[in-house]
């Protein structure tokens, strides 16, 4: 066969095949997450409808704890519910984005014990699983928007842009911890932590411009500060001012985060079989 | 040169093995416990606390982890020096006990895990079966499961959608395909799992020990599509086994490895030969090839004559008496034992199981039993021997692979030719003839 390629398995020498690999494997990539689409809300009764339910239930006690009891301040036109739910759908997404990653390689793990294909198709499906959610997510944001007969500015136009970087943020988080999990069972607790921690340092429930301004730069370490200003301002006409400091914060971080992440998991990636 | 797919040159593993470790991962705690250490470790190193090092670690590295009097870790070899080239075409059996190396071998040629020295070179696709039915979701239903399994296996949408109707045809699922694989039986679950493994086509096939499962009738099936897989397509097929019939059948080329390390490769006759001559030379129970709970262990075994004389050949025909030493583990057990022959190519020649009586041994008491073998006539030829100890069928203690052999060779009393052996029967039954007065009217012959 003229197209017969050599393959070379060396110490150290997986390298150079992996990115190739990597779109050799691209359909595996596909049928992992379309397994995980099916599989997801299989013996439901709801089905798909959970991932509409619990976004807006939460956004509704939300609205209801921070805009009525609490009375956080918010920009005068913009419906609270709103508000909340423009920085759920981000939320929303990095807290099962980051759990089922970092649970991907360890759910897999007979697959990484007996099969060999590019390890990173795992917790990036199953980002792409969490992403599918998204998606449904933003038809009810849609519907939202209707309902309060909002319509959004220019600013629109950005939102893919917050969405990729939502989405890198997700994978550079989920690649570290996946990697660290399949070694560290420790982490199986650390992440549910993260995410139940991360509602109320990100400001989900309520606007960062609230945070006193000393501390606005520490505050935007959390890559997620961005990333849901960013979704507020492109949603919502810019009612919610985009500050650039935080925004530029969070690039970096996220730039850093998948970096590492990527580094760190092909580093650890040819002993997970064996460790696993 | 060109002819060969796979060279693999001096090929090693190394795994690092703890000792004293139930878990199979590491806890932060103790890597924090440990780098806290670090600083007192010198303090302390004259004590000789056993601190413990790399725990769960794969060692990639050649260095030897520093050890006191008793180390927490050592480094283990799972292969050593491998080398051998497969040509195009070539069916590879590859044997030896368990533990041999021979799953880390395959774990290496498919990628799973990467080696710590030598290097393979591998022109081709490679596709590899360590598992029936890896990737297989209960939640799918079959339909899917054929999907994504084939994904998995390295098929492309366009193949499984070519093969779908082979496949489903192979499995005998057809009024099952929309139900999750959860509800089938576990013989559908399997068939399906090798239906679509066995419609692969990749260049190079790496297949470990699958046809350990399912129903006689299927393993038939199966064997006949390996078989067609490796003389119709000119496919190259590495295949592990413990069954040596099947080697025997499939390969004409074989690998015994043994110890991580490659004794011999050829062609595959030769091979098996010399596996089981090693093994009949080697009856030392550690190296047994066994399974079960352990309650009762066999350790030694003897045959012999019937006048008391241990033996490893015997006359066709010749009763012979196996003498089986074992321990019991647990309290007052109560166990049966069974015998069993087999030929070389592991062909079941003879059972024998005393299933009405058993036997109670006080715990860790060694005990003896003489197994009387008799009334069976073999044909000359080399026999192994297989023993069980087990409670009627409900639990397996101890069950033991080829861990005797002997040779019968034929006998003054039996008046047959020189020549006869396995090849024209296994059990010889002296005949008693008589002519019947040919009927008048009939022509004689």
């Amino acid at each position: 066969m003229a197209t017969e390629t050599e393959l070379i398995i060396e110490a150290g020498r997986a390298e150079r095949q992996y990115w190739r690999d990597l779109w050799r494997y691209r359909e595996l990539f596909y049928f992992l997450a379309w397994r995980d689409i099916l599989v997801r809300y299989k013996q439901t009764v709801i089905g798909i409808a959970w991932a509409v339910v619990r976004p807006f239930l939460t956004m509704v006690v939300f609205t209801f704890v921070f805009s009525k009891i609490a009375k956080l301040p918010a920009p005068s036109n913009v419906p609270y519910a709103l508000l909340v739910f423009a920085a759920m759908l981000p939320w929303q997404f990095f807290s099962t984005a980051l759990s089922e990653s970092s649970n991907s390689l360890i759910g897999n793990a007979n697959l990484i014990s007996k099969i060999y294909f590019p390890r990173l198709i795992v917790p990036a499906g199953s980002i792409i699983t969490s992403f599918v959610d998204f998606l449904i997510t933003l038809v009810l944001m849609a519907v939202l928007m209707l309902w309060y007969g909002f319509v959004p500015g220019w600013q629109i136009l950005a939102f893919p842009l917050f969405s990729i970087l939502a989405f890198c943020t997700a994978f550079g988080a989920g690649l570290w911890l996946c990697a660290l999990n399949v070694k560290y069972r420790d982490f199986r607790y650390i992440v549910p932590f993260i995410v139940q921690f991360g509602l109320y340092v990100s400001p989900v429930g309520f606007s960062s411009a609230i945070v006193p301004e000393k501390w606005q730069l520490l505050y935007s370490l959390n890559p997620m500060v961005g990333v849901i200003d960013g979704f507020r301002w492109s949603l919502l006409r810019g009612e919610v001012p985009l500050s650039f400091p935080s925004l530029i914060a969070s690039l970096l971080i996220t730039a850093a985060l998948c970096t590492t992440g990527i580094w760190h998991f092909r580093r650890t990636e040819k002993t997970f079989a064996d460790v696993i | 040169m060109s002819d060969v797919v796979i060279r693999v040159e001096n090929l090693g593993k190394q795994y690092r093995i703890r000792h004293q470790q139930a878990e199979r991962y590491t806890a932060l705690r103790d890597v924090i416990a440990q780098k806290c250490a670090a600083p007192f470790r010198a303090l302390f190193r004259r004590n000789g606390s056993p601190l413990r090092l790399d725990r769960g670690e794969v060692s990639n590295s050649h260095s030897l982890s520093t050890h006191n009097s008793q180390p927490a870790s050592e480094d283990f070899w799972a292969l050593k020096d491998v080398s051998f080239d497969v040509k195009r075409g070539e069916v590879v059996g590859i044997i030896g006990r368990n533990g041999a190396g021979k799953s880390t071998l395959l774990k290496i040629l498919s990628r799973i895990t990467e080696p710590t020295e030598g290097r393979v070179r591998i022109k081709g696709r490679v596709a590899s079966l360590l598992e029936v039915g890896t990737g297989f979701h209960p939640e799918l239903t079959g339909r899917e499961n054929i999907f994504l399994n084939g994904a998995i296996l390295g098929m492309n949408r366009a193949e499984i959608v070519r093969k779908f109707d082979e496949i489903v045809t192979f499995a005998e699922v057809e009024r099952f395909l929309d139900t999750p694989v959860k509800r089938y039986s576990s013989g559908m679950y399997v068939r399906l799992a090798f239906a679509v493994a066995a419609h692969l086509e990749p260049e190079i096939l790496v297949v470990d020990e699958v046809l350990a499962v399912g129903d006689s009738e299927f393993q038939r099936k199966c064997m006949g599509k390996m078989k067609d897989v490796a003389a119709n397509s000119g496919r190259t097929v590495l295949f592990v086994s413990h069954n040596l019939a099947a080697v025997a059948q499939l390969c004409s080329q074989a690998l015994l490895i043994s110890s991580g390390r490659l004794i011999t490769a050829g062609p595959s006759e030769q091979v098996i030969r010399l596996y089981l001559t090693n093994s009949k030379e080697n009856n030392d129970p550690i190296r047994w090839n066994r399974d079960g709970s352990g309650a009762v262990r066999l350790s030694g075994i003897q045959a012999l004559r019937c006048d008391g004389i241990t033996a490893t050949t015997f006359e066709m025909g010749e009763s012979l008496t196996l003498r089986l030493d074992g321990l019991a583990r647990d309290a007052g057990i109560q166990f049966s034992v069974a015998v069993q022959f087999t030929t070389e190519d592991g062909i079941p020649v003879v059972y024998a199981y005393n299933q009405s009586e058993s036997f109670r041994v006080r715990v860790g008491e060694a005990f003896t039993l003489d197994v009387l073998m008799t009334g069976v006539v073999l044909m000359p030829g080399t026999y192994l021997v297989n023993v069980w100890f087990g409670n009627a069928g409900i639990e397996h203690y101890d069950y033991v692979r080829g861990c005797f052999a002997f040779d019968v060779i034929q006998s003054a009393d039996i008046p047959v030719s020189l020549n006869i052996s396995q090849q024209l029967g296994l059990i010889y039954c002296h005949p008693r003839v008589h002519f019947h007065d040919v009927p008048a009217g009939m022509p004689s012959r």
